[in-house]
């Protein structure tokens, strides 16, 4: 077992009190994919980063049980958790615009998360920084190493992201959003890609995204959250026949191509959705 | 309405809008699909007038434009854009951002105005003295929105007005522009990559490809499949592949 999540809440202090940001959601993750599926604000980017206690200092955090191969998350010193952040679970963000530093070449950051995680002398890194823009399909590595994240595009610097995060090897992949920021061709480029990478390296993976559809097409698993909770845990391939009313809402609240719609529509939203 | 013909966009060395000609009438709604890159949001930024630096013919009612506007034109012709994170002034509240357009056009009853233009977005009068940071993105674009309709326009450029939503906000939004369309005799242009968004709000769309106008083609004829130019083809097989959700087989 490599995650295992159970009764996570994660709460905010405000002028008026206490907000729940997460309530009790428990999660199980082995080498698989699952997807996490809800809108802004459901909670799903705060479960997933709790994984490697990346949140916001001001986060009050309780659970249950909260570990990554065994190692308990909730109680670990900084040391520990830097053997895991990065070293064993890996972290995609959505927008390679924000999240490369603009004045290092794409190589030189891939060059450093690899000596920082494995060592070895600075030629070692570079070479590895090549091979490992040549594993995410760039097809020219040796030129995409040395240039800045502003002559990228969009889906180039996605993919030197990615290399980055794959540099120590990691065991799990948590991607945030990973192409919100891209166009939809681009988009199941990269999705593909980190699809390919995640089955051939047999690592986890934690793909978080709003779109229902888009995620079922590449995860075995998919958990609905709402409002901080998980509402519906369900088999990609069941997705069809999901039963919980916000579930049902995401898919038909989609414009499509296959058929002509007057109005879309809209989520009606039930209060008794935030009980249970 | 708005007629193009031959629009060409060139930023130094590069060619982005290659003769781009195409013409939509009043009341329709206009889509413009591609890649990023293609050169769909140039053309709308070089109608708007964001853009000076183009050749080409391009009129908008019969009014031929140079590279400088009139205020009138900007008063008729409203851009709204893709972030509404990015486009509203954060140190300005809803009530401030929605009335410079009518102090610069001198228009008056603003106050009523205000009011009614809240009202047409479906949002609350509470809104109304609140800053950007404290709406939600939903809320935030249909300031945007309203903010665009002010001034009374007749066209409405939308360029990718949804993307940066979430699913269950972009079917309302969608359905606003719908109503305010018909409502307001409105003629939009929409650009997105999203195909599925723009043939549900679109009844004739342009195909987009390294800055060329590759295909025109209706609403009705994409989602069936009649298309000419394989880059539409494929730009459709594969909205329609990542639309339906995975299923067993």
């Amino acid at each position: 077992m490599l995650v295992e999540i159970r009764n996570l809440r994660i709460q905010f202090p405000t002028a008026t009190g206490l907000s729940e940001a997460v309530r009790n959601v428990s999660l199980t993750l082995g080498q698989e994919k699952l997807g996490i599926v809800g809108e802004s604000g459901s909670g799903k980017s705060l479960t997933a980063r709790s994984i490697l206690r990346l949140l916001p200092p001001n986060a009050i955090v309780t659970a249950d049980k909260l570990t990554f191969d065994n190692i308990d998350v909730m109680r670990a010193d900084e040391i520990a958790l830097r053997r895991v952040r990065g070293a064993r679970a890996g972290l995609i963000l959505q927008d390679p615009k924000f999240s490369l530093n603009p004045v290092m070449t794409a190589g030189a950051q891939i060059a450093e998360a690899w000596r920082a995680h494995r060592g070895g002398g600075r030629k070692l890194a570079e070479q590895a920084a090549i091979d490992l823009l040549a594993q995410v399909q760039i097809r020219d590595p040796k030129h995409v190493a040395r240039a800045y994240p502003h002559e990228l595009s969009g889906g180039m610097g996605q993919r030197v992201m990615i290399a980055m995060m794959l540099a120590p090897d990691p065991e799990l992949l948590i991607a945030d959003e990973p192409t919100s920021a891209l166009d939809a061709t681009v988009q199941a480029e990269i999705l593909r890609l980190i699809e390919d990478l995640v089955s051939r390296r047999g690592m986890g993976l934690i793909l978080i995204s709003h779109d229902l559809p888009l995620v079922s097409h590449f995860c075995d698993r998919v958990a609905v959250m709402y409002a901080g909770r998980v509402v519906e845990e369900l088999a990609a391939e069941e997705l069809l026949r999901a039963r919980h009313p916000y579930t049902r809402g995401l898919l038909e609240c989609l414009p499509t191509l296959s058929h002509r719609q007057k109005r879309l529509a809209v989520m009606q939203r039930d209060p008794s959705w935030l009980e249970s | 309405m708005i007629e193009i013909d031959g629009l060409c966009v060139r930023f130094g060395g590069l060619e982005a809008v290659k003769s781009v000609s195409f013409s939509v009438v009043r009341g329709e709604s206009f889509g413009l699909v591609g890649e990023s890159g293609s050169g769909k949001s140039t053309v709308l930024r070089a109608l708007s007038g964001l853009n000076l630096n183009w050749t080409g013919r391009m009129s908008v009612d019969g009014q031929v434009l140079a590279p400088r506007r009139s205020k009138d034109f900007h008063r008729r012709v409203q851009m709204v854009f893709q972030d509404p994170y990015g486009s509203l002034h954060p140190r300005q509240t809803v009530d401030r951002l929605l009335s410079e357009p009518l102090q610069v056009h001198g228009m008056d009853n603003i106050e009523r105005r205000i009011m009614r233009g809240l009202n047409e977005v479906a949002l609350p009068a509470t809104v109304r003295f609140r800053y950007p940071h404290q709406l939600s993105g939903g809320q935030r674009q249909r300031v945007a929105i309203a903010r665009a309709l002010m001034a009374e326009p007749q066209v409405l450029l939308l360029d990718e007005p949804t993307s940066a939503l979430d699913v269950s906000v972009q079917a309302e939004v969608l359905n606003l522009l719908m109503d305010l369309q018909q409502a307001h005799g409105l003629t939009y242009i929409l650009v997105s990559h999203n195909l599925a968004v723009v043939a549900h709000l679109c009844d004739r769309i342009g195909v987009m490809q390294a800055g060329e106008l590759v295909e025109l083609l209706s609403a009705d004829d994409l989602r069936g499949g009649r298309t000419h130019h394989p880059h539409t083809a494929s730009l459709r097989e594969l909205s329609i592949e990542l639309e339906e959700p995975e299923t067993s087989l």
